[in-house]
């Protein structure tokens, strides 16, 4: 049936799939002792940008772990994102031009 | 319940009783007494219906039969009647052996009958036993055989199925076949068509009116001596081609996998796909079962084939979903082998759809079609090749995007993966043909390692289109400048190596080449010389502007394409000294890289 006095039926174009919704991990309540990443996403200056935030980290005693995607044009590669999941307590990620 | 014997034009309940469903089951009396059909066939009939509760409807929700609960309006979309045992006595002027023929149901229970799921549909109607006989009243042979069937009839084991008049043959009491359930299953092709069923399967079948055959099949004698030896017949209804699809879609083993979203009678479609996020802004054409259907019989590829993992979200792709969505966009189905294979090339790491996605920049997927597909389903490759008015182009590039925007979940906007900056129009349809007749060069798709007459389609990653006019350049050398000057251009004059172009150089441009006897590859080549530029042109600051490459390109010089950067296409219309441009976006393995695929049936 197509169409009747009923309505119609249409196809679904979508996935059909609920995409998992995931919570943020718990803000860090201090820097002391953790481990923060700092990625850089390969757009131009953020090098310049992640310099000056891990000075700013360090004086406030975090460690810092620098990270690099190699082009800010694809997402990150899994091994990346594990890496960055495994061995960080935080992360920032530079955006920006 | 048992739901053995379980067919899709009602059941027997083998082993039923009423008290086996729960207590919200309603016990079928509820359909009429409650709430009488707007039709019936008589007023008598419809007093029988409320003696005795008789039916109660069902539902399946995934593997699970669920029973509706009472009242005609709480029947569910895909409800099936079941008969109760004992209650066929009642049904009997409905029944066939075993099933319940359509064209004698009431109307409404026809109509929820009509509206299952194709998904629930099992075997072929069981014929009964004896000579079965399926006409038409438009067909004329069918009326000249009427005297053969009265003649037939007479020994009392005749069922006759009519395709478009109940009433015909007149007193023969012919079962309504105009939903054409009992031609499609039994693959009618032509009408009269006389077959012999022995314990509920075929013997033995002709077609048309051959006096002898009729005579052999049925074993009597002296038939229709008033008729011609033979006849010809003529086309079952259930082969019309107009059909075919709704039939298929309707009767079928149904591929759909897809769920079904009920719109409701006082909704509008086009509203209703709009209020649910499928619409890129302009109305889309409501993809029923009838439409996708139709839409798949353009392609070998079986439905449920997973074509692409499409970004953002990436989900698996199937060609039934692909086939939806070109539904909407408006396409026909012979455009879908182009669609599947445009998807393909998108969803490649190497062309990166996620990214160019993404991007803040206005770009999008440019398609270019190449192969004698071009011309057979009527692609524009002349004037106006990149504008509107050509359904090929122009629904063929939108598909690809309805596919990226509601199976792969990329939406623009706030919250969304899609953020451009501005976007651009080419973002909802860019589709094009190159002319490869009037061409001095070969096609693009031989740049990519294709055989010319291949069909081919070929993804670049770019932005809208732009005009390089030259009405004066007659010599090549003067137009690869002029070219050139344009091309340095690309998204900024002190930009380079990072973006790719696709130039696109119209007929009266492309001649001037060919008559100096340049091949494309002279052509790109020579750009490629003409646009190394100083790098003290590009340094940051130089000409007063910020924005350039850094301080170590002083001094060198720079390429403004990367080896490869440069693509050429050869469309437009005859007339006009003119070529367009398009600029890239970020190329590469860094970026997107121009992909090609083959384009299969």
């Amino acid at each position: 049936m197509t169409q009747s006095d009923q309505g119609s039926l249409l196809l679904d174009p979508t996935s059909e799939r609920s995409l998992a919704v995931r919570e943020p991990a718990t803000r860090l309540s201090s820097l002391d002792g953790h481990t923060i990443g700092l990625l850089d996403i390969s757009k131009a200056r953020g090098d310049i940008f992640l310099d000056r935030v891990q000075e700013r980290l360090i004086e406030r005693g975090a460690r810092v772990k620098r990270f690099a995607k190699p082009t800010f044009a694809k997402i990150a590669p899994a091994n990346l994102r594990g890496e960055i999941a495994v061995e960080c307590d935080a992360v920032i990620e530079a955006l920006a031009d | 319940m048992s739901m053995s014997g379980a067919g899709i034009l009602g059941f027997r309940v083998a082993a039923s009783e009423p008290g086996a469903c729960s207590e919200r089951c309603s016990i079928g009396g509820s359909l009429f007494r409650n709430r009488p059909p707007r039709r019936t066939r008589s007023r008598e009939t419809m007093t029988e219906y409320d003696r005795e509760p008789r039916a109660l409807f069902v539902h399946r929700e995934g593997d699970v039969w669920q029973c509706d609960p009472g009242g005609l309006d709480k029947i569910h979309k895909n409800s099936l009647a079941l008969l109760l045992p004992g209650t066929e006595p009642i049904f009997a002027e409905w029944l066939a052996p075993g099933q319940i023929a359509p064209g004698k149901m009431p109307v409404l229970l026809s109509r929820v009958l009509m509206a299952s799921s194709p998904r629930l549909s099992t075997a072929a109607p069981r014929l009964p036993s004896g000579l079965v006989a399926f006409v038409k009243k438009s067909c004329a042979t069918c009326e000249a055989v009427v005297p053969v069937l009265e003649q037939l009839a007479a020994r009392g084991d005749l069922t006759i199925y009519c395709q478009d008049d109940p009433k015909f043959p007149e007193d023969l009491g012919a079962i309504d076949d105009s939903t054409l359930l009992y031609s499609w299953r039994q693959q009618i092709d032509v009408v009269p068509t006389l077959i012999r069923v022995e314990s509920g399967a075929e013997v033995d079948r002709v077609i048309g009116w051959h006096r002898a055959e009729w005579e052999a099949l049925s074993g009597e004698t002296n038939l229709g001596l008033l008729l011609p030896a033979q006849r010809p017949g003529c086309g079952s209804l259930s082969v019309d081609p107009n059909l075919e699809a709704e039939l298929a879609a309707r009767f079928g083993d149904s591929p759909l996998r897809a769920r079904r979203i009920a719109v409701a009678e006082q909704e509008d479609e086009i509203e209703a796909m709009y209020a649910r996020g499928w619409s890129d802004g302009l109305p889309l054409t409501p993809p029923t079962e009838k439409r996708v259907m139709a839409m798949l019989a353009g392609t070998s590829r079986k439905a449920d084939e997973v074509v692409a993992v499409v970004p953002p979200d990436h989900v698996e792709c199937s060609v039934e979903k692909v086939a939806i969505n070109a539904v909407m966009a408006g396409c026909r189905p012979e455009y879908l082998p182009v669609v599947i294979a445009a998807l393909e090339a998108a969803c490649t790491d190497a062309f990166n759809m996620h990214g160019l996605l993404s991007t803040t920049l206005g770009t999008g997927p440019v398609v270019i079609v190449n192969g004698p597909i071009r011309n057979e389903i009527g692609m524009n490759s002349g004037m106006n090749v990149l504008g509107q008015g050509n359904r090929a182009n122009l629904t063929i590039g939108r598909a690809l995007a309805l596919v990226i925007r509601n199976v792969g979940g990329g939406r623009p906007g706030e919250g969304e993966v899609d953020r451009a900056t501005f976007g651009s129009p080419m973002k909802l349809s860019f589709c094009f043909a190159e002319d490869e007749e009037h061409s001095p060069w070969h096609p693009l798709a031989v740049d990519h390692g294709f055989e010319a007459g291949v069909n081919t389609v070929t993804l670049f990653a770019g932005e809208g289109p732009r005009n390089i006019i030259d009405q004066l350049s007659r010599d090549p050398e003067s137009l690869a400048r002029s070219f050139a000057v344009n091309m340095r251009t690309v998204h900024h004059p002190k930009m380079a190596i990072g973006f790719d172009c696709l130039l696109v150089v119209g007929p009266e441009h492309a001649r001037v080449f060919h008559q100096a006897g340049w091949d494309k590859a002279k052509l790109i080549e020579r750009l490629h010389e003409l646009l190394q530029i100083p790098g003290d042109e590009l340094v940051r600051g130089a000409g007063g502007i910020a924005e350039g490459l850094p301080e170590g390109v002083a001094g060198t010089m720079i390429p403004k394409f990367r080896p490869g950067g440069i693509q050429i296409v050869h469309c437009g219309g005859r007339a006009g000294l003119f070529s367009a441009l398009i600029g890239g976006w970020i190329s590469g393995e860094m970026g997107s890289q121009l992909v090609t695929k083959e384009i299969t049936p």
